[in-house]
């Protein structure tokens, strides 16, 4: 795709794009990436005004546990780092490492999504949070829901890249398809480091 | 981002662990921060500044904004322009909001009854 030009008819299309010039996959994630960041832009606006209007807003640091929280921020940024090395190792054309780093990767995802399911678990069924109680509980099982939900696709989408690196599908020359699934997996980590700051800390 | 000579790529992932470095050491300070005894708008500016750091560094080594073209730079800050404006865009109403939270009469009522 990225030597020619394909023709439909009587118009021509580009194949390569002056922004990213390795694929078009690779703006078309950026650009979802865009859109993504503003419905938690959003989400965090939202929380944010109805938190400020309140003066009954409860701490968070009183209701939720943070050195959980602390762990699964690490754990999130740590498979951010296997992920870029499993890139780097693509690069290298080291076909064991990208999939021992994806597997990593994938592992900390899993990780991660059990410790959300055990808090919300004790959240709900033994602290009486809910999503319907109070303002509170709404803006944080929505924000982290959604957080969540992300990670959970996440961890699909890379192991549906992991089936394709055991197939073989990447290369030294050919290792878009990691790089684009990379993006994704490093803007989950982004949000969470601002949803960990902002609904955990502040 | 094309070639990627062996020095070139030994040099990205002594990047990528410096990075990884910076983020675990930010997040302790963040969790440090918390615990502080100073006001809590203090508090409040320093996380938002320690995150918006962490932030930046995901976005400039991990996501390779830092070597990409620059106006693929200007596109992933627009969402954050536009969440910025949305935050100010709400503002007008945060007050409204407190006034019937805590059931306390308008400031102009209010000055009045302080005569």
């Amino acid at each position: 795709m990225s030597h020619a030009a394909v023709a439909h008819e009587h118009v021509l299309e580009p194949t390569e794009t002056p922004l990213t010039p390795e694929s078009w996959g690779k703006l078309g994630m950026w650009i979802f990436l865009c859109a993504d960041a503003m419905s938690f832009g959003g989400l965090l606006a939202g929380y944010g005004a109805l938190r400020y209007g309140d003066p009954t807003w409860p701490r968070p640091s009183s209701i939720l546990g943070i050195q959980l929280t602390a762990l699964m921020t690490f754990l999130l940024i740590c498979s951010s780092v296997t992920m870029v090395e499993a890139l780097a190792s693509i690069r290298q054309g080291d076909q064991r490492g990208l999939r021992k780093f994806l597997m990593l990767t994938i592992l900390g995802g899993i990780m991660f999504l059990s410790l959300q399911a055990y808090e919300w678990n004790k959240l709900i069924f033994h602290e009486g949070q809910s999503i319907s109680r109070n303002n509170f509980g709404a803006t944080f099982f929505i924000l982290t829901g959604f957080h969540g939900c992300h990670v959970f696709s996440g961890v699909v989408y890379l192991s549906a890249v992991l089936a394709r690196a055991l197939a073989g599908a990447y290369s030294v020359h050919q290792n878009n398809g990691v790089e684009i699934a990379a993006l994704y997996w490093h803007f989950v980590d982004l949000i969470w480091i601002l949803v960990f700051t902002f609904v955990y800390l502040l | 981002m094309a070639a990627h000579s062996p020095e070139q790529l030994a040099h990205e992932q002594r990047r990528y662990l410096q990075v990884f470095a910076w983020l675990a050491i930010l997040t302790a300070v963040e969790l440090a921060v918390i615990y502080m005894p100073i006001p809590h708008l203090a508090i409040g500016s320093m996380l938002v500044l320690l995150a918006g750091t962490k932030a930046s560094l995901v976005a400039l080594y991990y996501m390779h904004l830092a070597v990409e073209r620059r106006t693929l730079t200007y596109i992933a800050l627009t969402p954050a322009v536009l969440c910025v404006l949305l935050v100010f865009a709400l503002l007008p109403d945060l007050g409204a909001i407190t006034r019937a939270l805590t059931h306390a009469p308008p400031p102009a009522a209010a000055v009045e009854a302080h005569h």
